[in-house]
């Protein structure tokens, strides 16, 4: 087992050099003039163009510009210095105010998801065909077919404006309660789609020869259930959850652009519109790690889940 | 938290009597605000809050908290005096700006001459890549401060008289310089903005000291809010609330949802997909003002298919701006028969004459007579909500003239520029132009003249250049207007760009303020601004 994480994480480093080579490759080959990008429609004096090219080496294009400019910049992130953003701010202190939020935000939604989606899941399963697994079934087709870009500003709209049940906005600094829409909001369709896969495993396992030979030695069904088929149903569960996790942090562009929550989304989609660079790729990174780190942590959970697998 | 709500539901009808109260009494001014409240604007996350490096609306609404400007301009945008006792000049050349006694910073440093000379100083030096540094251009010196090692470090035109004048040397004369001494560039610094002379201290930004009627509460927080609140010690106007949070949001979608359950305060910029529900969402509260956008397309003049002024005539004749700014803009806009605002004095109405009046038979004629093109594209940034009327657009010239018409996105306003810049054919292309200084000359100057900052269409004509150098040199502002208005006649005739729009401030606030204005910058006016009890 330790020589199993040892190798991952060995093979996390690659990894993350890979994908950063690759992001900044893409950031470089896309970006058009960053800093007209950056005064929107106003013209930009020769002064400013000259005093941003030289700060940011933007005169360096080309094999041996991208080369240049990349290992520049991963010698300042192995310093532990991820760059400065366009408008001057330090994208590490950028990144540190963004991730709190973000990362409140996916918890919330995470829990939203197993605590609905997977008992919602377990319960369809048990009693397959019933009216609650039509109507979940009937539901979870509706969350999964309105798209985040809908589903948000209606809630906003119903549950913010119209009801006032909800603050219709978060802010910088929110609370629980009023992270607790935009959260069920962007957990949403991972929960549709967590339900519908405990449902599925659920009901498989429970027609599963072992499960036959448990009721025949007459264990009582929450035992069954409780033990038996549910640690068997939870496996492709988990590897879901697992990513999605990755998923609920990077991909809260929509729901943070919303409800208004300065998290890693909103920043993310502020770099890309207004070509910032070293921001994108910053964030990005950062998300890397994120994702082989929850990757890690599911394949870990797989050995605990189910005793036949074991890594050497 | 359910307090909290069951207290919001209480308000609501409270707030709605209130409204009903002040409605039934009539005068604006009655009793019923609260001087000690703290109002909530909405701005984006500004780009930089250094003076002479803020050129978006965002950050100069901060500014105009923090700072108080030289001159202002009144309800006919004419400019008057504030911080200064008054702005003189015998030749538009030597410019004399006397201080008004009383000032201070918000450290208590007094404001003095050298306070408005080392901040402009700064802003003007190439090196500290200042966004607004060409406001400075009209002083006598700044060649010297420009490249990469300038020869100097000090505009050689400003000098200081005594401690509340200065005088101001330009290189050539400029009759509008006074006007444009209102814009946010020529604000003060204090000594304790820079670490040492000439070079500003790195943490000002977070936390910019001013001499305006707020002071800073705390530093800017990123992505979140700036706040500011009344400093007392201002001697001018006094604002009627203790304070302002500038609440920074990404979309301006979700200020709406704020404005609309009175999370938020004012929203400076209604979105376009709300405009069709605002006015009776916001009902009163729901308002427009003048504002000084300029929406307009561009020809590439340098293209043989476009280079005759009859084509481009033609082109502006098939379009019927109306039908577009109602049935698009909901009338949040309004058609433009000219090259300026009618918000800058000297402004006459329908200056293109007949090209502005849509006529699809005359227009036709014209069209063919002139050999138009078959095929027209018209290139936007998609980023902006320009697809809507830009197809409209579109279809117009289409049914009217014949033609088949295309709209092209790029993604980014700077793509656009990119590919116009290295002259690829990109058809017409859409531009907007936002004043800077209530001049005609911030119209005509930076986008017709030859070396004008935003002509991308290749128009050059020498004599409008002449004539718009005679307005900025001209004694009096008569004879200016009079110099720019046979300029604007000329663009009259070669139509380089077709007017389209004038935008207007489209703005609404919530039941927990009132009086709110907004001046011609989008910006909103914060001595005017009331909170309800």
């Amino acid at each position: 087992m330790v020589r199993f994480i040892l190798r991952r994480l060995l093979q996390m480093v690659l990894a993350f050099f890979g994908t950063t080579l690759i992001v900044y490759a893409l950031m470089f080959a896309g970006q058009g003039d960053p800093i007209q990008a950056l005064a929107g429609e106003r013209p930009v004096t020769d002064a400013q163009r000259a005093y941003l090219t030289e700060k940011f080496h933007l005169d360096r294009t080309g094999i041996d510009g991208f080369f240049y400019r990349y290992f520049d910049y991963i010698r300042n992130l192995l310093q532990g210095d991820l760059g400065e953003s366009l408008t001057g701010r330090q994208i590490g202190d950028i990144l540190a105010a963004a991730w709190p939020v973000t990362i409140k935000l996916a918890l919330i939604a995470m829990t939203v998801t197993v605590l609905v989606g997977v008992t919602a899941g377990v319960l369809a399963g048990i009693r397959r065909a019933s009216i609650f697994d039509n109507s979940t079934l009937l539901l979870t087709l509706v969350v999964l077919a309105v798209p985040t870009i809908v589903l948000a500003p209606i809630a906003q709209y119903f549950l913010g404006v119209r009801w006032q049940l909800f603050p219709p906005t978060a802010g910088a600094d929110p609370d629980f309660y009023a992270l607790l829409l935009p959260g069920i909001v962007l957990g949403s369709l991972s929960l549709a789609t967590a339900l519908r896969l405990t449902r599925t495993s659920v009901a498989e396992n429970l027609r599963a020869d072992y499960v036959r030979t448990a009721r025949s030695k007459g264990l009582v069904k929450r035992r069954i259930v409780g033990i038996h088929v549910l640690r068997n149903s939870l496996i492709p569960v988990v590897t879901f959850l697992g990513v999605e996790l990755g998923n609920l942090m990077g991909g809260a562009i929509i729901t943070e652009g919303v409800f208004n929550i300065p998290g890693v989304g909103f920043n993310l989609f502020r770099a890309i519109r207004t070509e910032d660079g070293p921001l994108v790729v910053g964030i990005v990174s950062v998300l890397v790690v994120v994702y082989l780190i929850a990757n890690l942590v599911v394949d870990v959970l797989y050995a605990v889940l189910d005793p036949r697998i074991r890594y050497e | 938290m359910r307090v909290r709500r069951l207290a919001a539901w209480t308000a609501l009808p409270l707030a709605a009597t209130l409204g009903l109260v002040a409605c039934g009494s009539g005068s604006g001014g009655s009793g019923g605000t609260d001087p000690n409240a703290a109002v909530r604007i909405e701005i984006a996350e500004p780009q930089h809050l250094v003076p002479t490096n803020t050129n978006e609306t965002s950050g100069s609404q901060v500014l105009a908290a923090l700072f108080s400007p030289l001159v202002d301009y009144d309800d006919a945008h004419q400019a008057y005096e504030v911080a200064a006792e008054s702005v003189t000049s015998e030749d538009n050349i030597t410019w004399t700006i006397k201080l008004k006694d009383g000032y201070t910073f918000h450290n208590g440093e007094p404001v003095t001459a050298d306070n408005y000379i080392d901040a402009w100083n700064y802003g003007a030096y190439a090196p500290n890549g200042q966004g607004s540094s060409y406001f400075f251009e009209k002083i006598a010196g700044y060649e010297d401060l420009q490249g990469e090692t300038p020869a100097a470090q000090t505009l050689s035109g400003l000098e200081k008289v005594d401690d509340l004048t200065f005088t101001v040397t330009l290189s050539a004369p400029y009759s509008d310089f006074r006007t444009m001494l209102g814009y946010n560039a020529f604000y003060p610094l204090p000594k304790a903005a820079f670490s040492e002379p000439g070079v500003l201290d790195e943490g000002y930004e977070q936390a910019p000291i001013g001499q305006g009627p707020f002071k800073m509460k705390g530093t800017w927080q990123h992505d979140s809010r700036v706040e500011v609140e009344r400093y007392d010690a201002f001697p001018g106007e006094q604002p009627k609330v203790a304070g302002v949070e500038f609440r920074i949001y990404q979309q301006p979608a979700a200020a709406y949802a704020d404005v609309l359950s009175d999370n938020l305060d004012v929203i400076k910029m209604i979105p376009t997909e709300n405009l069709s529900t605002a006015p009776t969402d916001l009902g009163d509260r729901f308002q427009t003002s003048p504002g000084s956008t300029f929406q307009f397309l561009s020809f590439p003049t340098y293209q043989e298919e476009f280079s005759d002024p009859d084509v481009r005539k033609a082109i502006s004749m098939a379009i019927d701006r109306e039908e577009i700014t109602k049935a698009v803009f909901k009338d949040s806009q309004a058609p433009a028969r000219s090259f300026v605002s009618p918000v800058v004095a000297g402004y006459r109405e329908n200056t293109i004459g007949d090209a502005g009046t849509f006529d699809p038979a005359k227009a036709k004629a014209l069209y063919e007579s002139a050999g138009g093109p078959s095929q027209i594209e018209i290139s936007y940034n998609g980023d902006g909500g320009h697809k809507d009327w830009v197809d409209a657009t579109c279809n117009q010239l289409k049914a009217n003239l014949d033609v088949a018409c295309v709209g092209s996105a790029e993604p980014k306003f700077s793509d656009l520029l990119t590919k116009v810049k290295a002259e690829q054919p990109v058809g017409l292309f859409r531009m907007g132009w936002v004043m800077d200084y209530p001049s005609m000359e911030n119209y005509l100057g930076p986008l017709y003249t030859s070396n004008g900052s935003s002509n991308f269409y290749g128009y050059e004509n020498p004599e409008f250049d002449k004539l718009v150098a005679e307005g900025s040199s001209a004694a009096s502002e008569e004879e200016a207007i009079a110099k720019y208005q046979q300029a604007e006649d000329l663009l009259a005739e070669d139509m380089p760009v077709i007017p389209l729009r004038y935008g207007q401030n489209v703005f609404g606030h919530s039941s927990n303020v009132t009086n709110v204005e907004m001046d011609l910058f989008n910006r909103v006016d914060l001595l005017k601004i009331e909170a309800v009890q």
